[in-house]
């Protein structure tokens, strides 16, 4: 059992940190370009900080001790005593990554390098060396707050029974919080159940603690920072008194019994400490706090009703997003979920509208006008759940841009380029597992436009452009889409040399007619590289065709447009969602499939005397244009018999359009996805199957593929 | 999904761990081929459907007879007469799907094979499991796990694992080709082939 909350702890753990380092590598690389901004620094510091501290009380040493490095050179950039160099950011990045890699290493990731580890230590320290000195490393002083008097503070750490399976250590806690300055702690166990009723796991002790620092309730509040939102926490400034620790013992015991004390209270008791310590009958001490508790106790209760107000309306102890947590953050903007219970919900709302459409089915035979009252609203509450559903997994695509900023950095930095990178868009929300898979195709792009797009200053200087190229990214909607464009200024795609290189390697007739888009689409044939260098980032001719296959494979299509000396413009259209789509149902014989709308222009008749008008050749002319056509039945020999009236499903993929040719439009479906598993890993006809609403299973056509397949065929 | 891996991961250990066991007696659902009894380790078996409509699936071999739905997932089902060379299975009232758990190169993949008839659980201790006969079986000995016997019958104990090897069911690969609106007699000869290429083996 232990182990599992350890594993449970680590997980959230390691989730958080790797959040705030994301964070943190935003942070930096904005700090890059303005330097001056305090604020940013301020975040800045505060990632390093929270990560060590977290870090610490899991009991990570070699991280918190690493972190601590970093944080004492950030801090002293906060006070100016040492400047805001490249050096500084540069080195820090490197130290966000170590810290990544030891994190990941939770998780089974390869250890750090000990090298590396103890060189950017001693980069560090060779940093704010002389500069702040040997100085101990400053215990922040949290935003510019000013250092006073040593003040003493009341605080109440009422942790949530939760704790303890968090993995929290409250003697690190207290530990911590001793430091800061003259410090009494009592243990609170009057909650503690009888041994029959207790819950070993569970937390049932509070912690009183009398504190006197310079450091301000902000370095005491930050002690706290990483059990904030699972514990109750009140820290009131006492009355200034010099002697106040020494009467420490005495006022801990009367605010035992104390449950929400105001400052005037809180005063009365100080006061009452003070004299009584110095007096010598404990019982009087004893009658006097009674009688206090007593006179109090009205005033206590509304109090504790305000309180409980107070907290039902921030929620119980669910964990908050990182965002929503400020000073007092009791408002709950985000709930962290793990991703398979919502793929679990996905999956139900899937069945909900499978059985939606069997109750839709079963009322339009029944004609029962209650029925079908009834089963219209379930078809809308159902629609609606779907997209409510659908809208839970949605992510802003900006979690998979920020990933770049930095990539392209480095790689500018490698390559001596000097690129600006933008990105637009990073509020467009995609499904999460699309982006997931998006990821790599996008690396891929990126990788290319570097290096072998945009050039090297110099040559940019000669040509007449800017030296610094750019690089943008930019996400938008386009109807049941997401267009995802990666730009650069370079020096585009040389049409004649890869149409140079296609004939070469037999994908076209020499001298044949092409447009520049089919000569572009040559880069995505497998093994297709035109240049004849090979770096560490690109130009392995592995590449375009992998990033082809898994932008198809998210059902999705990838663009090209380039003009010489002009820049390349790569564009990615994604679907939304790959777990419901808008379906046209089509028979052939007895089966059903579906077509994706998406790819579907229009449906129209098709007769014998448009085969006849074909003379041979499958075609049929629609609107004046020749479009080819497939038979379904003969393609996927069902062996049927021609029926008399059938029709043409005209889809489009790219440019190309094809007719498939059904005996039935049936009509709309929406159409839950499900996956045909790894028997049918060799299939490509078919994306998949879904249910209808007689239980029977009909297929889903993978339309885009087999349009390019026919095209393919025809161009070789 | 992950539940039935780990249902399926949990079982497989339960399976070895009897093998460890020392050499316990083993449980099987028996089924008929035609004349012949053929044995599943019931450990594989889920449940047992009566046979429904089939959806054919394009591009596969005509032993994959094609996919039903089991409540809302799709699971393929095999002919698995057709696979081992004999008739296509006929639906009876008698005939049934074995819904089993395979793995496939690593993931789990529920697989139905439709028999003639299901009849019995039965237990067999080692002594009464021979080793695969070396000539004389319709099928590849390779997909035999042991020849079981009971009250003078013989019963051919089947590895699924082997049969639905991705080998076995990459014999789809070469249909992948065939062009759009090709004619039906055309494409249908390289999938004879593929069958009784394998089916020799």
């Amino acid at each position: 059992m232990a182990d599992d909350y350890l594993d449970i702890f680590q997980q959230s753990y390691r989730e958080e940190a790797l959040e705030l380092l994301a964070e943190l590598e935003d942070s930096l690389l904005e700090w890059e370009e303005n330097p001056a901004d305090p604020d940013l620094l301020d975040r800045i510091f505060r990632a390093v900080h929270t990560v060590k501290g977290s870090g610490s009380m899991f009991g990570l040493d070699e991280l918190a001790s690493f972190a601590h490095e970093v944080e004492t050179a950030l801090s002293l950039a906060r006070e100016g005593a040492l400047e805001v160099s490249g050096r500084l950011i540069d080195l820090t990045l490197a130290a966000r990554d170590l810290i990544q890699t030891m994190v990941e290493e939770l998780d089974g990731g390869d250890p750090p390098d000990p090298d590396a580890v103890q060189a950017l230590k001693a980069d560090f320290s060779a940093l704010t060396q002389g500069k702040g000195g040997d100085a101990p490393p400053p215990v922040e002083t949290q935003g510019g707050e000013k250092t006073m008097g040593p003040e003493t503070w009341w605080v109440r750490f009422e942790p949530s029974p939760d704790l303890f399976r968090r993995g929290t250590r409250v003697t690190g806690l207290l530990k911590e919080l001793r430091e800061l300055g003259e410090c009494t702690v009592a243990a609170r166990t009057g909650r503690i159940p009888p041994l029959d009723r207790i819950d070993a796991d569970a937390c049932f002790t509070f912690w009183d603690a009398v504190v006197t620092t310079e450091k301000g309730e902000e370095a005491i509040r930050d002690v706290f920072l990483f059990v904030e939102d699972d514990c109750k926490l009140i820290i009131e400034r006492l009355e200034a008194s010099p002697h106040l620790q020494a009467h420490a013992p005495m006022l801990l015991e009367f605010l035992e019994t104390a449950e929400d004390p105001g400052p005037k209270d809180l005063k009365r008791l100080v006061r009452l400490a003070e004299d009584l310590s110095s007096a010598e009958s404990s019982a009087q001490i004893r009658s006097k706090a009674k009688a206090r508790k007593d006179a109090g106790a009205d005033e206590d209760h509304s109090k504790a009703l305000a309180r409980a107000g107070r907290e039902a309306s921030g929620g119980g102890p669910v964990r908050a997003g990182q965002n929503g947590k400020g000073k007092n953050g009791k408002e709950i903007s985000s709930i962290r979920v793990p991703a398979h219970r919502l793929d679990k919900l996905v999956d139900l709302v899937g069945e909900m509208v499978t059985v939606q459409a069997r109750l839709t089915s079963a009322s339009a035979r029944l004609a029962d006008e209650d029925l079908r009252r009834v089963s219209e609203e379930v078809e809308r509450l159902t629609m609606e759940l779907r997209d409510n559903a659908m809208s839970c997994r949605l992510v802003p695509i900006g979690t998979l841009f920020s990933r770049f900023k930095r990539m392209v950095r480095d790689l500018s930095h490698e390559l001596g380029k000097d690129v600006a990178f933008s990105v637009f868009g990073g509020e467009t929300e995609l499904d999460k597992t699309v982006i997931e898979r998006l990821g790599d195709p996008l690396v891929h792009i990126l990788r290319n436009a570097a290096d072998h797009g945009i050039e090297s200053p110099e040559e940019r200087a000669a040509t007449g452009k800017h030296p610094q190229g750019t690089i943008s990214v930019t996400a938008e909607h386009s109807g049941d889409y997401v267009l995802i464009r990666v730009a650069d200024d370079g020096r585009g795609l040389d049409a004649e040399a890869i149409r140079a290189k296609a004939e070469k390697m037999g994908l076209c007739a020499p001298g044949a007619e092409l447009s520049d888009r089919q000569i572009f689409d040559f880069i995505f044939m497998p093994g297709f590289s035109t240049t004849s260098r090979v770096t560490g980032v690109s130009g392995r001719g592995v590449g375009m065709d992998v990033v082809k296959k898994s932008v198809e494979a998210l059902d999705g299509e990838i663009l090209v447009s380039s003009e010489k000396g002009a820049g390349t413009v790569v564009t990615l259209k994604i679907p939304l969602t790959l777990a419901i789509i808008d379906g046209l149902l089509v028979a052939v014989g007895d089966d059903y499939y579906v077509i994706p709308v998406s790819s579907i222009e229009e449906c129209v008749e098709f007769t014998r005397e448009d085969i006849v008008r074909g003379r041979g050749r499958k075609t049929i002319t629609v609107r004046g244009e020749m479009v080819p056509y497939i038979r379904l039945k003969d393609r996927f020999r069902l062996g049927v018999s021609m029926s008399e009236v059938e029709k043409v499903v005209i889809a489009r993929a790219g440019e190309h359009r094809v007719g498939f040719v059904v005996d039935q439009v049936i009509g709309d479906h929406q159409t839950v996805i499900k996956s045909l598993g790894p028997v049918f890993r060799q299939v490509t006809d078919v994306s998949g199957a879904t249910i209808l609403g007689d239980g029977s299973v009909a297929l889903i056509l993978d339309v885009q593929r087999i349009i390019r397949d026919a095209h393919y065929e025809a161009t070789v | 999904m992950n539940d039935v891996k780990s249902q399926a991961a949990a079982r497989r250990k339960a399976l070895t761990d009897d093998k460890v066991r020392s050499e316990a007696a083993i449980t099987l659902v028996t089924f008929m081929l035609e004349e012949e009894t053929y044995a599943l380790d019931i450990g594989q078996v889920r449940e047992i459907l009566e046979f429904t409509s089939v959806t054919k699936v394009p591009q596969t071999p005509d032993f994959v007879r094609g996919v039903i739905n089991l409540r809302g997932s799709v699971v393929p089902v095999v002919d698995l007469k057709l696979k081992f060379g004999m008739k296509q299975t006929e639906k009876t009232v008698n005939t049934r799907i074995l819904v089993t758990e395979v793995d496939v190169d690593g993931d789990v993949a529920v697989i139905g094979a439709l028999a003639d008839a299901v009849h019995d659980v039965v237990e067999m201790e080692p002594h009464e499991i021979g080793p695969p006969p070396k000539i004389g079986t319709r099928l590849s000995v390779e997909f035999i796990r042991g020849m079981g016997r009971k009250d003078d019958e013989f019963i051919i104990i089947l590895d699924f694992e082997k049969v639905f090897s991705s080998e076995e069911l990459s014999a789809v690969q070469s249909l992948e080709d065939a062009p759009a609106g090709e004619e039906t007699g055309l494409a249908e000869e390289p999938l004879d082939e593929e069958n009784s290429v394998s089916d020799d083996q």
